[in-house]
């Protein structure tokens, strides 16, 4: 059964359309490829996803039952979480930190309740042990690497216990040798029957991990195929148009 | 989740920094705290008379009131504000404080040895608070700039201070003057009061942000108050408890620079705010927010006030004094700035 099913989803901004009818599946533990140029309706069809807004056509339905989110409050708490390209973590605090922001442990001392920080650590060192992240749970963030930055988000969610994340752009502006480490990152989050929305622009990048590649093109899904029945060239030819439809 | 059981002994060892890769030494104020003791020695050199024990009690009543308020502004400071509003806050309680001293007198108060006092400070400082409070809805609630907010409060604070007393000095009346003396300026174990004070409050400031969650997202909103919202930090709360805060500060400084003068001019504390925020500023606290501590604010409170005696003791011109203490505040951003692009 899928785990987020998107019916006849619809956007218009006024006389923009933005999204047409669009069908989409995700299934539990699969890596989705998203990809399509800019303005295709990526970034829409990921905000309707995250419950930023709500699409004006169409229905939602997320781990067998329907939904119409109100807020990324009500994404987040039926299971869906976002790792943003700018990552809001916060440079100045340790990765175990960012990863527990908002729902520190705390244990209790003479009737206070403090911060539990050994707990935090630990339970920090273990996701991104998981994660088969060498990241540091007590370094700043802003000394870590693109990679490990991406781990400590990608930590958060792991926390959260999301069903579904969607990754907006998570290996642009970082080397290639932290690509393969987010990459990898991805492959354990599937391991861990985590789905993944993967949105991009780098195709390599997506037909490495996606286990299906979906293509928007002027708000319309152009195709939906898995990983083997495509190649560079097809993909090419369909975020540009030069193919009308696969 | 709270209170999970599993603490293994320590992290394995790859994954922990070096410790002079984390914590207090990768600080701006490890390094100035490094300054001032070397420069602690250098004046104790040239005039052998600093170190002796009258000398260091006046220095330490001098820079209590300066630290005491710098104590506030750091942790608005850290939220990536700034509270100008400090020195006429401070005015302003003073004065009330000596005021309702005098209204209680004439009250039933009176019978009840230290009441008018304690009535009077607590109305005092919930004045400060107050006045914090109003700068911290406008800033959080209503988003107006923290620099222009404070400075309005600091004229509006200042004004009421002239309105209040009609220019005039206000002095401690009453049956509990010498009690209100011995509080605000006498001897705990041989300190001055308001250095025992100073140092209770910085402790606790130290080991709020450390060890509560505010503190945690206190540090988390001065970094990337975006990505603290996004995490279900309540952003405006903290920011408002931080103007609270510093108005708290500033209103107990007021109160023992009245103790310790014996009066409270209208014109008390004027410019202060400036002394503060450059005690915070060379003590760590990053005026772009989420860095600064209460070690900090004492310490950096601590060595302007050691300069400035200084100069006095080795007879130099002090008309230097605040060059000094001016270069001294640009060496300490410079420093931590080549250190964050890792010049060294």
């Amino acid at each position: 059964m899928a785990l987020l099913e998107l019916r006849g989803i619809g956007m218009e901004y006024g006389a923009i359309r933005a999204l047409a009818e669009v069908d989409y599946t995700v299934s539990p533990g699969e890596i989705i490829g998203l990809i399509g140029d800019n303005g295709a309706g990526k970034s829409t069809l990921v905000k309707i996803i995250a419950g930023n807004f709500p699409p004006t056509h169409g229905t939602m339905h997320f781990d067998g039952r329907q939904v119409r989110f109100r807020g990324p409050e009500d994404a987040r708490n039926a299971g869906i979480e976002v790792v943003y390209q700018d990552l809001a973590l916060a440079d100045n605090l340790s990765g175990a930190a960012n990863v527990f922001l908002g729902r520190e442990l705390r244990r209790r001392v003479a009737g206070l309740s403090i911060m539990d920080h050994a707990a935090m650590t630990h339970r920090a060192a273990r996701l991104f042990a998981e994660l088969k992240s060498e990241t540091r749970p007590e370094a700043l963030v802003r000394t870590l690497s693109g990679g490990q930055r991406q781990a400590v988000a990608i930590a958060r969610t792991r926390l959260a216990e999301a069903k579904l994340v969607l990754l907006d752009e998570p290996t642009a502006s970082i080397s290639v040798r932290q690509v393969a480490e987010v990459l990898d990152l991805m492959r354990r989050m599937r391991d861990h029957g985590q789905s993944v929305i993967f949105i991009s622009h780098a195709m390599p990048h997506i037909l490495a991990v996606a286990d299906r590649i979906t293509v928007l093109r002027r708000g319309q899904k152009v195709a939906d195929k898995p990983r083997g029945a495509t190649s560079p060239e097809e993909v090419t030819a369909l975020i540009t148009g030069a193919v009308e439809r696969a | 989740m709270a209170g999970t059981s599993e603490h293994p002994a320590l992290l394995p060892a790859r994954l922990r920094p070096a410790w002079w890769l984390r914590g207090m030494p990768q600080t701006q104020t490890a390094y100035v705290a490094i300054a001032f003791a070397a420069l602690i020695v250098v004046i104790w050199i040239l005039a052998p008379v600093f170190m002796t024990p009258r000398n260091l009690l006046n220095i330490s009543k001098n820079f209590s009131f300066i630290a005491l308020m710098s104590l506030g502004e750091t942790l608005v400071i850290i939220s990536g504000g700034i509270d100008l509003s400090v020195g006429s806050v401070c005015a302003l309680s003073a004065v009330v404080t000596m005021m309702l001293m005098r209204f209680f007198s004439a009250t039933a108060a009176a019978q009840v040895p230290g009441a008018t006092i304690a009535l009077a400070i607590l109305l005092a400082l919930a004045l400060a608070a107050l006045i914090g409070l109003i700068n911290g809805l406008l800033i959080a609630r209503i988003r107006l700039s923290p620099f222009v907010t404070t400075l309005g409060m600091l004229s509006v604070a200042r004004g009421m201070t002239y309105v209040l007393t009609q220019g005039r000095a206000q002095y401690p009346t009453g049956p509990d003057v010498a009690g209100f003396t011995r509080f605000a300026n006498g001897t705990v174990l041989g300190l001055p009061t308001q250095l025992v004070y100073l140092l209770v409050l910085a402790v606790l400031m130290a080991l709020a942000l450390r060890h509560l969650v505010w503190g945690r997202h206190l540090y988390a909103v001065g970094g990337n108050a975006q990505a603290a919202a996004l995490t279900g930090v309540r952003v405006p709360r903290v920011v408002v408890s931080v103007y609270v805060l510093s108005g708290l500060a500033a209103g107990f400084s007021g109160v023992m620079i009245a103790g310790w003068l014996g009066a409270a001019p209208a014109n008390l504390a004027t410019g202060y705010e400036l002394r503060v925020i450059a005690a915070a500023v060379i003590g760590g606290a990053n005026l772009a927010g989420g860095a600064g501590g209460a070690a900090g604010a004492v310490i950096g409170a601590a060595l302007i006030e050691v300069i400035r005696n200084g100069f006095v003791l080795i007879g130099a011109n002090t008309y230097w004094e605040e060059v000094f203490v001016g270069v001294i505040i640009i060496i300490a951003v410079l420093v931590d700035q080549l250190r964050t692009r890792r010049v060294f």
